[in-house]
């Protein structure tokens, strides 16, 4: 007792000189990889001074399948699948990319109906990726009901891709020249009716249960706040850069498809820091139901898919009278079409940042090489700065805010 | 310029290579406008004074670093691009940087510009085997612990050399040489029909034509095709002055007894053939 209370004013013992000054040494800790708050497969590997995070090595790659090597033995067609097992959250922002990507290398025209049906369905996996994503971050400071609530209209999300695609999760649904199918006029109606009611209103519920709470806002106002310049060193994309307070989004800037036409705002912090990013993806959530809203009014009819035969297939009943579509078909599925040569990177905004496909064609029916940027790796290096001088029980909330899954950052 | 694809549209590229030009000298070794992209190839050794003066030059501006790509071409006597891909946020314009290279010959660094290039390069290590000079911390990334070869390169087989699988008697995972139950396929669908270099007899007149259409094979690169796409567009407008109209039912056909469907009628065109029920059963 006597020891503490000289500690606190500074005396040392001459005859016991480690009292007063103890040497500590920091400690080192191993977080995940099997953690539920890793969100998948992250090891972090932390040096602690007492509940101080000194420095963060994050470990990744122990989700690592090859993709990209894999995509180079398959071709366009055969490619598609994997795509959906990237960020397993968003397979359909997943596949966005990449579609344009080829799309780009054949200078390919696509229907204006499947234009806005990729537009309608992309913004429908943003708003299902944000239901995951902010259900886990509230989860992740302490909070379990909205969680609950947001898995519900998750629920709801991924009913509609099956009704559209057949699949829950791994839709496979966009294709080179278009979409595999045409959606239901139902389905878009359910849709548009879901929007209008259960979607406000059940997410509205569970945002007000933690925006203004006094705890949530201890968790997570002030940490890790990232400054403009960082954002741009750092090169963080998506939710990450807009809560650092620049406006940029790809949808707005570089448009694809038809976010041209379409009428929506960027909603863009004022610190950095988690609450930001937090408050960033509620507000994202309700521009992507307004750019629903308006596919749903402007959706043009027409066709699907392109009918240019050497990219899109023929529909069954045209195979049953016509030779060529029969061959059509024969060829598109076992020899698949073949891209020019040449080079492109083509980015689009995923509901986590910028995802990216670089492909590398050399004229035949397989890619040379696909390379996925992933929105993942940058977000998750720059781990260390952001967490230094945290509490260890901040990570949970860095790692929540920087929405992180494996699928796509190991690839 | 009008734009065929729905691919994300960014500023135009008029004027980047010049300006990349005048502010890089003799850094810049090659630049081409390929497929509506502008690619800029650099010099290795002064790759990090040509970035910054990417970022710095007014009218370049490419404040961000997207992306790095490594790209094995084996039959090249260097055989690795490192690609670089670069972002303006106030232009809104991308380029891709790139620097070629070796198993040997290191790239310098550019984490002290990006911080973000540390795990990419690492990246482009771990797969291609790519040294990169002044990286920090050059370790494997995403391969396992203990992990030997470079799985990017083209000459790295798709299976790999090693499996894993717990071993009941060693109480442990044990690694094994692969075993494949099946030869790995890989099919080749060049045939001289579609991949050949040389060309055809009596195809003589064919070379250098447009594709028949999108996705057929073709000797065409991707921006050539681009490029006639273009041309196509500009005279799309129509030649005759009176639009082509049909004034009678009797140039058409419609509403006769038989409009030559029947069995017994060879059809001129067979893909144009009416199904009876209007094909409704698509």
């Amino acid at each position: 007792m006597a020891d503490y209370i000289d500690e606190i004013e500074g005396k040392t013992d001459a005859e016991d000189p480690t009292v007063g000054d103890t040497a500590i040494a920091n400690y080192t800790i191993n977080f995940g990889p099997q953690h539920p708050a890793a969100h998948g497969v992250l090891r972090l590997v932390m040096e602690l001074d007492g509940e101080i995070v000194e420095r963060v090595d994050p470990h990744v790659g122990l989700l690592h399948r090859g993709t990209e090597k894999l995509i180079e033995y398959k071709t366009y067609t055969q490619a598609m699948p994997y795509m959906d097992r990237l960020d397993y959250c968003s397979p359909l922002c997943m596949e966005h990319s990449f579609v344009l990507a080829v799309e780009k290398l054949l200078d390919l025209e696509v229907p204006i109906r499947a234009q806005y049906l990729r537009v309608f369905f992309a913004e429908l996996t943003r708003i299902s990726n944000h239901m995951l994503n902010l259900g886990s971050h509230v989860m992740d400071v302490g909070a379990m009901t909205p969680n609950l609530w947001m898995f519900e209209l998750r629920e709801d999300c991924l009913n509609f891709f099956e009704r559209v695609s057949g699949a829950r999760m791994h839709s496979n649904y966009y294709r080179v020249g278009g979409v595999h199918q045409d959606a239901p006029l139902k389905l878009l109606t359910d849709i548009g009716d879901w929007l209008d009611t259960r979607l406000p209103r059940l997410f509205g519920d569970a945002i007000s249960l933690v925006a203004e709470n006094r705890i949530f806002k201890q968790r997570n106002v002030d940490i890790a706040v990232v400054s403009r310049e960082d954002a741009m060193r750092w090169g963080f994309s998506g939710p990450m850069i807009r809560a650092a307070g620049i406006p940029w989004d790809i949808r707005k800037a570089q448009p694809y498809d038809v976010y041209d036409r379409m009428e929506f705002d960027i909603p863009v912090g004022t610190k950095g820091d988690c609450y930001d990013r937090f408050m960033v993806r509620v507000k994202e959530v309700y521009e992507s139901a307004k750019i629903m809203k308006q596919c749903l009014a402007e959706m043009p009819e027409g066709p699907t898919m392109t009918l240019d035969r050497k990219v899109g297939p023929p529909k069954r009943g045209e195979m049953k009278h016509s030779m060529e579509a029969l061959i059509h078909h024969f060829k598109l599925y076992s020899e698949g079409y073949h891209v020019p040569a040449g080079e492109v990177y083509v980015a689009t905004e995923s509901p986590k940042g910028e995802f990216g496909i670089y492909m590398v064609s050399d004229g035949t029916n397989k890619p040379y090489r696909c390379k996925i940027r992933p929105t993942a790796f940058s977000h998750l290096q720059a781990f260390d700065f952001m967490g230094k001088g945290h509490m260890l029980a901040d990570t949970t909330a860095i790692l929540g805010a920087m929405d992180i899954v494996f699928g796509e950052c190991d690839r | 310029m009008t734009q065929r694809h729905p691919a994300p549209k960014f500023a135009p590229n008029d004027g980047v290579i010049d300006t990349a030009t005048s502010a890089l000298g003799a850094m810049l070794l090659a630049s081409e406008d390929s497929v509506g992209e502008v690619n800029l190839t650099l010099a290795r050794e002064t790759l990090v004074d040509a970035m910054i003066a990417l970022r710095d030059t007014p009218g370049l501006e490419y404040q961000m670093l997207m992306e790095i790509a490594g790209v094995d071409y084996p039959s090249r006597p260097e055989r690795f691009e490192v690609v670089y891909m670069l972002l303006s946020l106030t232009r809104n314009h991308r380029i891709k940087v790139k620097v070629i290279t070796d198993e040997v010959k290191p790239v310098p660094s550019v984490t002290g510009i990006w911080p973000v290039a540390g795990w990419l390069e690492r990246e482009v290590y771990d797969m291609y085997g790519v040294l990169f000079e002044g990286n920090p911390d050059l370790r494997r990334i995403l391969t396992d612990y203990g992990f030997v070869g470079h799985p990017q390169r083209k000459d790295f087989p798709l299976s790999g050399y090693v499996e894993l699988r717990y071993s009941e008697e060693a109480k442990r995972v044990v690694y094994e040489p692969v075993q494949l139950a099946q030869d790995f396929r890989n099919f080749d669908f060049m045939s001289p029909w579609e991949g050949a270099e040389y060309i055809l007899p009596g195809d003589e007149k064919a070379d250098g034509k447009l594709p028949e259409a999108k996705g057929a094979p073709t000797p065409l690169k991707a921006d050539e095709i681009k490029k006639a796409d273009e041309a196509a567009d500009k005279k799309a407008a129509p030649k005759a002055e009176t639009p082509k109209t049909s004034e009678s039912t009797a140039q058409t056909g419609a509403g006769e007894p038989d409009p030559g469907n029947q069995p017994e009628d060879k059809p001129k065109d067979p893909d144009v053939v009416p199904p009876k029920d209007g094909g409704k059963d698509a």
